[in-house]
Parts: structure tokens; sequence; C-alpha cells
């Protein structure tokens, strides 16, 4: 299921940033992978009853990639994915980046980086100080890992034994003007997870069954360490023309772009 | 101020567990009794300010109401993107409260001036703004504040601070407080500043001067009413804060008469819109920038006097 949803969600992204007009394709289609295994095998929600006070929490931190977010709400049934191609429109509800305003599942509004671990910190510490057993799901970017809120986040979450948060890094090494090796050197990324109290798994940000498994956190009140999961993906995944290069950060798919686009991702 | 804070919102959290106080490593011997009568509704983030806001954001859309906590512009400026995006524009249930409005923590320096706060934190949407100006003050605003919840800014004086109301005081959100009626010249106040503009009102009554005090808690919403009528019924407005001139109740006092149309002549008294490096306590602080009972007295007198002579030509 999770492999169609992905598909689902690819075909939508190229669409929407094209029909848009709008940037970060390549950032959405980088993490369709994730987002897809997390909604169709990991999170606890209920499309019925978005606000659901027992549901698992998502705090799509690197809110640049807004448009694959929206895209797996919709066909997760949140709302109805026709209205996806209202994306970036004017008078459209479907900003950019994530916004909540008027979008069912949306838990948190981002777009500036660095804002979702803490947030979510925010959120695993409520459920514990609740006895409640939901988990919080953070999807952060590599380059978002700069800012320093990452860390204060990162370091309070280690302290205090958060263990039903987890954040998933989509690593896909690259950033807005180049590569994350060269911009600010991340690695050994493992270990600096590590050294702040952390578990750390790193799998293939694009094999579904790893993905699921190590994501897959067990609701167990005593669990110490929150779990870091290193994605190694592939910026513009699934679009040979798009994979590995920067410009996808910024440049929307042209219509002819779109077609070749959408004739190399699956049809689900 | 800050002891009638944590009395009251100690009080509040025995009674509500949803209640979280998050401090940023500040508040030595101030945060110690909630923390030990109440340790699993209190947090310190850490010197960590973004982190703090975001974790306030995140416990308050997961239905606690907090309070987060530090001096002078730490738990405002050096977070206020998180204020902005993950506070406001959830309308989480947040209050920031800053101990240290103004020029309190004195000789520490311009890192520990709190001048343009109030400028910043209302211009942010949907953000409750309040500076009361004593500790009675502090009680009536801390009551809507844990009644009506956030996105609010609470700024705070320091400790020490005269109570200046002989009586009870109510504060809802939205209201100012006056103090005397029936003067021909009104002095607007807002935090901790409210002792020495009652002491210049007095001083100013020796010049044969009367001047009506009013106190405004809330910067935002602000109680316009009193202003527009104050146009009419007074010779002149002076606003009093210890604060920048841009931006603070000078300017929002400014903002309501300007639409107003009232030409009643209005005097800002306030900090310039300068870096502070002048060293000293509090009261000399407030003394070298014209902020003291004397220097207020001065400044309102020569502007009533200027009014009138200016008055008098004209007819």
């Amino acid at each position: 299921m999770s492999r169609r949803l992905a598909d689902a969600v690819r075909r939508h992204v190229l669409t929407m940033t094209s029909v848009g007009r709008s940037s970060h394709v390549g950032s959405a289609l980088s993490c369709a992978d994730i987002l897809a295994v997390l909604y169709a095998e990991v999170l606890r929600v209920d499309p019925e009853q978005p606000h659901w006070a027992d549901r698992d929490r998502f705090v799509m931190s690197k809110g640049h990639a807004g448009a694959a977010l929206y895209a797996v709400l919709a066909e997760r049934g949140f709302f109805d994915p026709a209205v996806l191609h209202r994306h970036y429109q004017n008078g459209s509800y479907l900003s950019g980046h994530v916004s909540h305003v008027g979008i069912p599942g949306v838990d948190l509004s981002t777009g500036s980086l660095g804002h979702g671990l803490p947030v979510g910190a925010g959120l695993a510490w409520r459920a514990r100080q609740m006895g409640r057993e939901w988990r919080t799901y953070v999807l952060l970017g590599d380059g978002e890992c700069d800012e320093g809120s990452v860390w204060e986040a990162a370091m309070f979450a280690g302290h205090h034994e958060l263990g039903l948060l987890v954040a998933v890094v989509d690593c896909n090494g690259l950033q807005s003007m180049g590569t994350t090796e060269d911009t600010l050197r991340l690695e050994p990324f493992a270990a600096k997870w590590e050294s702040f109290g952390w578990e750390v798994a790193e799998v293939d940000g694009h094999d579904h069954e790893a993905l699921a498994a190590t994501m897959r956190v067990p609701r167990e009140p005593g669990r110490a360490r929150p779990r870091c999961v290193l994605a190694r993906t592939v910026k513009g995944k699934g679009v040979s023309f798009m994979e590995n290069q920067v410009l996808w950060h910024y440049r929307p798919p042209s219509p002819e772009e779109l077609e070749r686009a959408l004739a190399e991702v699956g049809t689900g | 101020m800050r002891d009638r804070f944590f009395a009251g919102l100690l009080a509040a959290a025995l009674v509500d567990p949803d209640l979280v106080l998050i401090t940023a490593d500040l508040g030595f011997g101030a945060v110690d009794e909630f923390a030990a009568v109440r340790p699993a509704q209190f947090l310190n983030a850490g010197v960590a300010e973004q982190n703090m806001a975001g974790l306030a954001a995140g416990i308050a859309l997961a239905g606690g109401r907090v309070f987060t906590y530090s001096i002078a512009n730490f738990p405002t400026l050096r977070c206020l993107e998180q204020i902005r995006n993950d506070i406001c524009y959830h309308h989480a249930d947040v209050t920031v409260v800053a101990v240290g409005g103004g020029m309190a923590y004195g000789a520490l320096g311009m890192s520990h001036h709190a001048t343009e706060d109030l400028a910043i934190m209302r211009a942010l949407p949907g953000m409750a703004v309040a500076a009361p100006g004593d500790p009675a003050e502090v009680g009536a605003v801390l009551t809507d504040l844990l009644a009506g919840g956030g996105p609010a800014y609470l700024r705070l004086g320091k400790t020490g601070e005269r109570t200046v109301h002989t009586h009870p005081v109510d504060a809802p959100r939205g209201t100012s407080i006056p103090l005397s009626h029936g003067g021909e010249v009104l002095l607007c106040s807002t935090g901790a500043i409210l002792d020495n503009v009652c002491r210049a009102a007095e001083l100013l009554e020796l010049d044969g001067i009367r001047a009506d005090v009013r106190s405004f808690p809330w910067l935002d919403p602000l109680d316009t009413l009193p202003i527009r009528e104050a146009a009419g019924a007074y010779a002149l407005i002076a606003t009093v804060e210890e604060h920048s001139i841009v931006g603070g109740l000078g300017s929002a006092v400014a903002e309501v008469l300007a639409e107003a149309a009232a030409g009643t002549p209005l005097v800002r008294i306030a900090l310039p819109n300068q870096s502070m490096s002048v060293v000293g306590d509090q009261e000399y602080l407030r003394g070298a920038y014209e902020l003291d009972p004397e220097s207020i007295r001065r400044r309102v007198r020569n502007h009533l006097e200027a009014h009138r002579g200016l008055a008098s030509q004209i007819r």
C-alpha cells in the first residue's frame, strides 16, 4: 500500500508544482517514500477525526516540501484530492510551505526551518506528562540541521528521555546552495545524534520495509531514548532528470517536463 | 511584581494540572517554590529560548496552558519567530513572561534592557500585550490571563515596586485604570513607570497644574475609548513609558488621536530610539533618560505652557 501511496504522492507533487509554478519539487520527491510509509504503515491517525486527542502527531519541519504532505493527506482521505490543483494558487489554502489553516490533518504550520523539533519535543513531553501513548514524528531536512534550534531540542529530548519522539531526517545531501558537506559538514551525522542521547538508525530512505521497521517505535511508556532515523535519500527521487540536482529546489517543471516526469513515475 | 506573579501562578497551578511553567534557566530563587510544589508542571528548557518557545507551542497544542519565563529580551526577541509562527499563528495558549521590563536590570547593561519589547510584541497578530503598573495590577492582569489564555505577553518590572493603587483593582483584557479625574492634563502610563508618573502628578499639583493619571496595563488590546474622550476633555495628553519612543504606548495613543482627528496636543515621554550605553541602576538610568518624576513634571509643564502661549497668540 505504501508503494502505491508514494507513487500517487509523486504524481501529485509533480503536477502541483508544475501547475502552481512552485519550487521545491526535488525536496518533495525525496521525502515521498518517508511520508507514504508513515501515513500508510506507521502513524495512528484517523482522517475522520483529524483532531483525535490520542492520534500520533506528525510535524513536517521541512515545510518547503509541503506539497508532498498535502498530497499524502489528501490520498489518505483527510480531504478531497481534487483541491490539490489549487496549490500555490491565489485564494487557496494550500501555500507553498505547510499551513494548518483550513487543511485537516496538518498538526503544525512550518516553513522557517528549525521550528519542528522543539514543538515536537513539546508534544512528546506533554504525552508523557498526561500519561498518554501518542508518538510524535518530526520530519527534518538534513540542511535544516544547520539550525541551532534543532540541537537545542535534540539536547532537551535526550536529556528528558522522550522515548516516544522520533526524528526522521531526509538526508538527500543537498541544500539551497550545494551539498550539505560543502556547506556545513554534518558528518559524522549519526554520531552527533547519538552523542545527544538518541538511538540512531540509518536506512535507505526509499526502502519502504526498512523505513517502516525503523520508524515504528513501540508504544512503551518506559522507552528512554528518542529515536533518530537518518533516511538516506536522493533529492528528486523517481524522476531521472531531477535526481541529485539543486536546480529542482527552485525550478517548477514545464508542461513538457511534467509529461516526461509523469511517464517515469509508477502509476500505482 | 515578580513575586506577586509567581504567587498567583502557583495558586492557579494547584487547581489546574494543565498549567505548565517553562523557564529558560532563569528565576533562581523565584521559580523554586513552583518547581518544588508542582514538579510535573515545571520545565527548565535550558539556556535555549527557541527551544522554550517551541516546547511551549507543542505543549499548548496538546491542551496545555503554558507560561514561558525569562528575563529582559530573552523570552521575546531571542525567539521572536517561534512566537510569531509556532505560538501566534496557531493561537496557542502560551503567555510569554519577561521580568525586568525597561531598564530594571540597570547596570547589567544594554543587553539586559527590554526597551523595544512592547512595540515588537504589539506588532504580532493575535498577541495580547500587558505591562502592569504595580503589583496590584500584576494580580489583576494575571487573573485575566489565566481565564482568557494566550497568546499573550506579560512584561513585569522586577521586585520591590511600590503598590500604587490604594484599592483593589480589576483589569480585564483591554481596559485601563483611571487613578484620578477632573484635571486639565492626562498622564497615560504603562508598565512599572507608574509610580514615577504618580509622583510627577503630585509635583505638577505644586505648580498649580492638575494632572490625572490613567494606567494602561494592556497595550493590546488598547482601551481606546478613554483616549478619544480625553481628546476633548484635556488641554494636554502625555504618555509615559520605560520603552523606546518607537511603537509603544505613545505610538499607540498617537494612532488613536490621529484617527480621531483630535487636535489635542500630545507629548510622548519615552526612551530615545538609540542603544543605551550609560551605566547605572534603574533609578539612575531613569534620571539620565528623563523618566524621573522631576523630568516628567518639567516636560509636561513646559509643553502645557508652550501650548497655552500658542493658544493666547492665536487668540
